[in-house]
């Protein structure tokens, strides 16, 4: 009995000392990396003192639990130190620049809330091509990917796998030449500008390279299989017969679609939409090859503030918030989906 | 009872949409061949200026002096590219694939505190814009006053194919049997043994098409390799982006065009030998099961 209870008590010391020991690990290492503003890293060797720490802390916190359940988390630490230590940090790091002012190679950190203001004054033209781009592109990716998915998942038949094969083929030819080729389709002279005048829908000056029309070609061709592809999966999920069922009940194959086919496909709608819209709205490939500077969309900023201009607090700042963006649009999706369905 | 005939009507709306349908396949089709087709045929194309966007003839020089002189000649500084991506690809596509195979292995296998937190530890690196995560990694990289490179590409794209992996490998840990396992266990296999001579043989192939993925995300990017290159490293996208910029020349396209049918070739291997796998599987499966008596009886069905 007093035994137990020994052991009991040790173990819940051993938790808090662990605990204790692993946030300050935490916190010494946010400071180290100026993430929270304080400046104590003198040399990068400083770094190893929070790392022991919290590695002497989270041993502790395994000590704590049965032997056997400690085995996922040893399989998880060595992806888990690499997610933290280039993803988390770094996420951390851009918000402390972003806060940072001073002239190239000169900042310090002093709460420049300015950074993020004069994101609503001088770059509204490219937050407005980004949003605009890559919505119009999402739709247009919606209009070509449902019935070829559809098409795909109902009328494939014994050439199920083979046609999916020959949807993500394409995209095997890297990605800045497949989007070059779009200068050779649209170019001025190219056949679908001739086209387009012959019916009269362009003017006989017209032209599309160079235009918004150009990038979110460019856009909607890059992205498509992220489209089609959660389409397919969620429409090939269907139970035919479910649809069976709506033709016995006298619906037409229009309402059938309608009320069975066409909500059951949503999961894989949204998810499309999200997968194209997110690469979509922080591209600049598409922009800086199909466009002029008038079509550059926010990630031509980010990248020429961060690697040309040099003037990192910007960058950060612009950075940092089309992250807080993506992130608000995510979360219902994350709280509907539930987090299990996220890596699936 | 007689059969309800079909209201003609219908039918023919029904042929209507059908035909509808295939013709839209067709051309959706067409649209995503076109461009791969531009950039090959345009590999022959007799350029005479610095870019090569409009048809001036049938040549085979550019095709010649990429395999004539790889080293040397125009080619030269593409192939090197070339050669710089497929070994970072390798790489951090390799320790991308054993990091990755790990979480999905504690995913799948176990009930654990914390399992929400590391889905979505593993969801937002995908969710996250290529700008944010090349931006931010650069920002710490900056800090640290580490030198851009071959390291720093190798950090950031392990990184971003880590979540890849993790989806890619679990898909294929969930559908199978942990029966095997818990015979080996029984048998007095240790852990270690049970991992190496049951799970592992078992997950192989799941591991190895998480590899071929890892491998063609890290060398199709751009974006974050754009942030984090530095100066000297140079990979082949970073290399076409630039090339892009003052004029393209044909090489590229004959690089693109053997890129593409060796990837092509990969794919179809790959898809071969993972149905024919499956096939294999599911038929021992069938005679595992299926009891001496069923089995002669679907014999003779058959």
């Amino acid at each position: 009995m007093t035994a137990t209870q020994l052991e009991n008590s040790n173990t819940s010391t051993l938790r808090t000392a662990g605990k204790v020991s692993t946030i300050a690990g935490i916190v010494f290492f946010a400071a180290g990396f100026e993430i929270i503003p304080v400046s104590i890293l003198r040399s990068p060797w400083d770094l190893l003192v929070p790392l022991i720490l919290s590695g002497v802390g989270m041993t502790l916190l395994l000590a704590t639990i049965e032997r056997r359940s400690r085995v996922p988390y040893y399989l998880l630490i060595p992806g888990g130190i690499w997610l933290f230590a280039f993803f988390v940090v770094p996420m951390f790091r851009l918000i402390n620049v972003s806060l940072q002012e001073g002239i190239f190679p000169n900042f310090e950190f002093a709460w420049a809330w300015d950074n993020y203001t004069k994101l609503f004054t001088d770059f509204l033209a490219q937050g407005r091509n980004s949003l605009l781009y890559a919505l119009t592109a999402t739709v247009v990716a919606i209009l070509i990917a449902y019935p070829l998915a559809y098409f795909i998942a109902f009328r494939g038949g014994a050439y199920k796998n083979l046609l999916l094969v020959m949807l993500l083929m394409p995209f095997l030819m890297p990605f800045l030449l497949r989007t070059l080729s779009w200068k050779i389709i649209l170019a001025d002279n190219g056949i679908v500008v001739e086209v387009l005048k012959g019916l009269g829908l362009l003017a006989d000056d017209g032209r599309l390279l160079a235009t918004g029309v150009a990038v979110v070609a460019g856009i909607v061709y890059n992205f498509l299989p992220f489209m089609t592809l959660p389409i397919y999966v969620s429409l090939e999920k269907i139970d035919h017969s479910l649809l069976e069922a709506a033709a016995d009940l006298y619906s037409s194959s229009v309402t059938a679609f309608r009320k069975v086919t066409f909500p059951l496909s949503l999961p894989g709608v949204v998810a499309g939409t999200l997968l194209t819209f997110i690469p979509a709205v922080g591209d600049y490939v598409n922009a800086s090859l199909l466009g002029t500077p008038q079509q550059f969309m926010v990630g031509n900023v980010i990248q020429s503030r961060f690697l040309v201009v040099l003037d990192y607090p910007v960058a950060a700042a612009l950075s940092f918030t089309l992250m807080l963006v993506i992130v608000l649009m995510l979360l219902p999706y994350i709280r509907a989906t539930g987090t299990e369905e996220l890596v699936a | 009872m007689t059969a309800v005939a079909p209201k003609p009507m219908s039918r023919t709306a029904g042929l209507v949409r059908r035909h509808t349908l295939t013709v839209f396949a067709v051309l959706a089709f067409l649209y995503l061949f076109l461009p791969v087709a531009l950039i090959i045929v345009f590999s022959f194309n007799a350029t005479q200026g610095r870019f090569n966007f409009t048809w001036e003839g049938f040549t085979l020089e550019h095709w010649d002096s990429v395999f004539g002189s790889p080293f040397g000649g125009s080619a030269a500084p593409a192939v090197d590219a070339l050669l710089v991506s497929l070994r970072l690809a390798f790489a951090s596509s390799l320790a991308a694939t054993t990091l990755g195979t790990l979480i999905a292995l504690a995913l799948v296998r176990y009930r654990f505190k914390g399992r929400d937190t590391t889905n979505i530890a593993l969801f937002l690196p995908m969710a996250t814009p290529e700008v944010v995560m090349g931006s931010s990694l650069l920002a710490m990289f900056l800090l640290l006053r580490l030198p851009l490179g071959f390291g720093s590409l190798f950090i950031a794209h392990v990184l971003f194919t880590i979540s890849y992996v993790v989806v890619t490998v679990k898909a294929r840990l969930q559908g199978y049997d942990r029966n095997l396992e818990e015979a080996a266990m029984d048998l007095y296999a240790n852990e270690w043994q049970t991992f190496r001579k049951v799970t592992l043989p078992l997950i192989m192939p799941g591991v190895f098409a998480a590899f071929l993925l890892g491998f063609a995300l890290s060398f199709d990017d751009f974006i974050i390799s754009n942030f984090n290159a530095g100066p000297r490293t140079i990979t082949f996208p970073l290399w076409v982006f630039g090339a892009a910029q003052r004029g393209i020349p044909p090489e590229i396209n004959v690089l693109g065009s053997i890129i593409f049918f060796v990837t092509v070739v990969v794919m179809l291997v790959n898809v071969r030998l993972q149905a024919r796998r499956s096939r294999t599987a599911s038929a021992s499966a069938e005679i595992d099961h299926v009891p001496v008596a069923d089995q002669s009886e679907k014999v003779s069905q058959g």
